[in-house]
């Protein structure tokens, strides 16, 4: 009992922060029509930042500058990049994103190097808080989920009771309607995708040091983050969140369990070892499993329905 | 006189290729040219979805592992004495890309554009982890490998030669590309084309777009599988780094940088970036950044990639006008010249910085240039070439520009 709900809470961490990543990448791809493969990078970026930030100086001014620095290289982006070869159509800005992912995850090497960097919980935050059946857990990981939910908030509000809310949401579905209606969509655009890139940045900034920062972690995390977006369906905030609470939970539980997939279906009562031909299959233990979970669980999504969970349109 | 300029180039395609490894025929030339070959098909089996269907497929890599790792166990099955000759592979190849295509087709082609590219994706990472997680049957990390020799000899070639493997896969290339070229001629190949310019009208008159979209899948998981068979014979290994996104991402590169708006110029590409990769991957660390900078600039500034410069320019080379072009093109190319030897300059000493960093000797050269990336002189000159090239082609740009549509607008009025 206390071993599930530590792999809950885990998962809920896990997930949350898939969150902050594939709220920003929904709106942008909702709202532009980008799919955007560099999303992951600037998780990445924020990431390095974070740590050069605070070896200079502190944590908490990381937390702060590093979203802020990676939202303005996201406008930035936006402006002189997506924007030129918008009018080449969504195939051309796809490709200029598949580009720029190359060229961040190269720069990242040349200016932090190839290994993982030392980037550390703060002191501050580095105790046990509570423990469960015997389990310290790290203050740390609820510290990134009170961050994780505090976002979650502001975004929330952001959209559904403010101004540039509304227009966001209009622009989403209507672009075209919205600009004529006197609103500039591509500044909007422009927001949105600042906005989209600082919350990887933060999510960057708060995973690094919980986990690993290493130039592979954009492409780790990417391919996930894509498929909770697909998962979500495009568009779809809401959708978005279900999607990054199951996976989150799901690929935690299959990282819990050390168990073969023979042992697991004889649980349920299906008895497989009889079929030796598939044995390797059987003898997959469920952790090592957890790679592939996230994909599986897509496939099986959109076979059901190709929208997704709450997408409202299809591409 | 339409028949001449249609089999003209399937001529000089037979030629070259027959000709290829007398000219090159030193051992790296061979692999390079069997290299091309199996990326020229794998390209053009990529564009059968990305450039005549619209399908944007970031998962294709997989059916070239898929149908490799096929290939690659029946000639281990060869090996062990089974009567099956190397050069039949690519069609056991091709079978194993079909059947993969045909059921991850299911999945994907019920979706369009950005979705389906997502869908693709996922797909792939799903398949790359299933395949890591079976190492009995795919090799874990190393893969699996056999021997091309191995099989029962034909007319006295038992094809372990580079020169006989190379003859193989040049056949099978040449009669993969002239079958896609045919599929493009099919009611099913136009009716891509159409799916791809206006899906919904197609559904109007009658089609099921989504029906259209799998079959083509189909095919160019066929065609992508055959890939995979060759590779298998030229490589005698695959591992799963074939089927990642790395050799998925490697095959968007190629065909973008060909063009995806002609047949041939995935072909394009695909020799074009074999060539680089070779050639570059031996000189310099940043291929990878190269890569991705060439890769956006194209995206910019010339989306038809390169067979899309030579379409743009083609007329007015056979109406002799191209030579008024020359003057304002040659104002252009200094500041070009300047701003790439300065980016190359800036990388290399990047690279160069980080190397000392990791414990190797201090100093370098560019070009035979001494330049220590530990002093600012490197430094400032890179920088300044690139400001000031990229500056003179922002001034030079637009002329150069202007005279181009003018001209090409006068012919075609």
């Amino acid at each position: 009992m206390d071993q599930l709900l530590l792999i809950l809470l885990n998962g809920l961490v896990y997930g949350l922060l898939l969150f902050m990543l594939s709220s920003g990448l929904t709106l942008i791809v909702g709202m532009m029509g980008v799919l955007n493969f560099a999303h992951a990078s600037f998780y990445m970026l924020g990431a390095y930042v974070a740590f050069s930030i605070s070896t200079l100086m502190n944590f908490w001014v990381a937390l702060i500058v590093a979203p802020l620095v990676v939202g303005a290289l996201g406008a930035l982006v936006e402006q002189y990049g997506l924007r030129a070869v918008h009018k080449h159509g969504h195939l051309a800005e796809l490709l200029f994103t598949f580009g720029l992912a190359m060229i961040i995850g190269e720069v990242i090497q040349l200016i932090w190097g190839r290994w993982p960097v030392a980037y550390r919980v703060p002191e501050s935050l580095d105790f046990p808080l509570f423990s469960i059946g015997g389990t310290a857990y790290p203050a740390y990981r609820m510290f990134m989920m009170g961050v994780s939910l505090f976002m979650f908030v502001v975004l929330y509000a952001t959209l559904a009771r403010t101004r540039l809310g509304l227009v966001v949401r209009a622009a989403l579905t209507h672009p075209d309607m919205v600009a004529m209606l006197g609103h500039n969509v591509p500044r909007v655009f422009t927001m949105v995708f600042a906005g989209g890139c600082a919350l990887a940045g933060l999510a960057g900034v708060i995973a690094g040091n919980a986990y690993q920062t290493d130039p592979g972690m954009a492409l780790a995390l990417g391919a996930i983050v894509f498929a909770v977006v697909v998962m979500g369906g495009l568009g779809s905030i809401s959708g978005a969140l279900i999607a990054s609470l199951i996976i989150g939970l799901v690929q935690t539980v299959s990282i819990g369990l050390d168990m073969k997939l023979s042992t697991a279906l004889g649980r349920i009562g299906l008895h497989v070892d009889g079929i030796t031909a598939l044995s390797d299959v059987w003898d997959i233990s469920i952790n090592r499993a957890a790679p592939v979970v996230p994909f599986l669980l897509l496939v099986i999504i959109l076979a059901i329905n190709p929208r997704g969970l709450a997408g409202s349109r299809s591409s | 006189m339409r028949t001449i300029s249609h089999t003209l180039p399937w001529v000089i395609a037979v030629v070259l290729v027959l000709v290829a490894p007398h000219v090159f025929g030193s051992g790296f030339s061979i692999s390079l040219l069997c290299r091309m070959a199996i990326a020229a098909v794998f390209a053009l089996s990529f564009n059968m979805l990305m450039g005549q269907g619209g399908m944007m497929d970031f998962g294709h890599a997989v059916y070239l592992g898929l149908g490799g790792f096929l290939a690659m166990h029946v000639m281990r099955a060869a090996d062990a004495g089974w009567w099956i000759p190397t050069p039949a592979l690519p069609i056991v190849g091709a079978f194993g890309g079909v059947v993969a295509a045909g059921l991850g087709g299911l999945v994907v082609s019920r979706s369009t554009r950005t979705a389906f590219a997502m869908i693709t994706m996922g797909l792939a990472e799903a398949i790359v982890a299933l395949v890591l997680m079976l190492p009995r049957l795919f090799g874990g990390e190393e893969g699996i490998n056999a021997d091309r020799s191995g099989g029962p000899p034909i007319f006295g070639f038992d094809f372990g030669s580079p020169l006989e493997a190379y003859y193989v896969i040049a056949f099978w290339a040449l009669a993969a590309a002239g079958l896609m070229f045919l599929f493009t001629r099919t009611p099913l190949g136009r009716l891509s084309n159409a799916v791809r310019d206006n899906a919904e009208r197609v559904g109007f008159l009658g089609y099921n777009p989504g029906r259209v979209r799998y079959f083509v899948y189909m095919f160019s998981g066929l065609f992508a599988g055959l890939a995979g068979g060759l590779q298998a014979i030229n490589d005698e290994i695959i591992t799963s780094a074939n089927i990642g996104s790395n050799a998925a991402g490697a095959v968007l590169l190629m065909t973008f940088i060909g063009g995806v708006g002609t047949f041939a110029g995935p072909v394009v590409g695909a020799v074009v970036v074999t060539l680089m990769q070779m050639a570059l991957g031996t000189v310099t660390e940043a291929w990878q950044l190269y890569n991705g900078l060439i890769f956006i600039v194209m995206v910019l500034w010339a989306p038809g990639g390169i067979s899309g410069i030579i379409l743009a320019h083609a007329p007015l080379v056979r109406s002799g006008q191209a030579r008024r072009l020359v003057p304002s093109y040659l104002t252009v190319l200094p500041g070009f010249v300047a701003a790439l030897l300065g980016t190359i300059g800036l990388s290399e000493n990047a690279y160069r910085l980080q190397s000392i960093r990791g414990g190797s000797p201090p100093g370098g050269s560019i070009f035979g240039i001494p330049s220590d990336p530990q002093t600012m002189t490197p430094w400032l000159v890179s920088l300044a070439l690139t400001a000031v090239g990229l500056w003179l082609v922002a001034r030079t740009a637009p002329r150069a520009r202007a005279a181009w549509l003018e001209i090409a607008g006068g012919t075609q009025a």
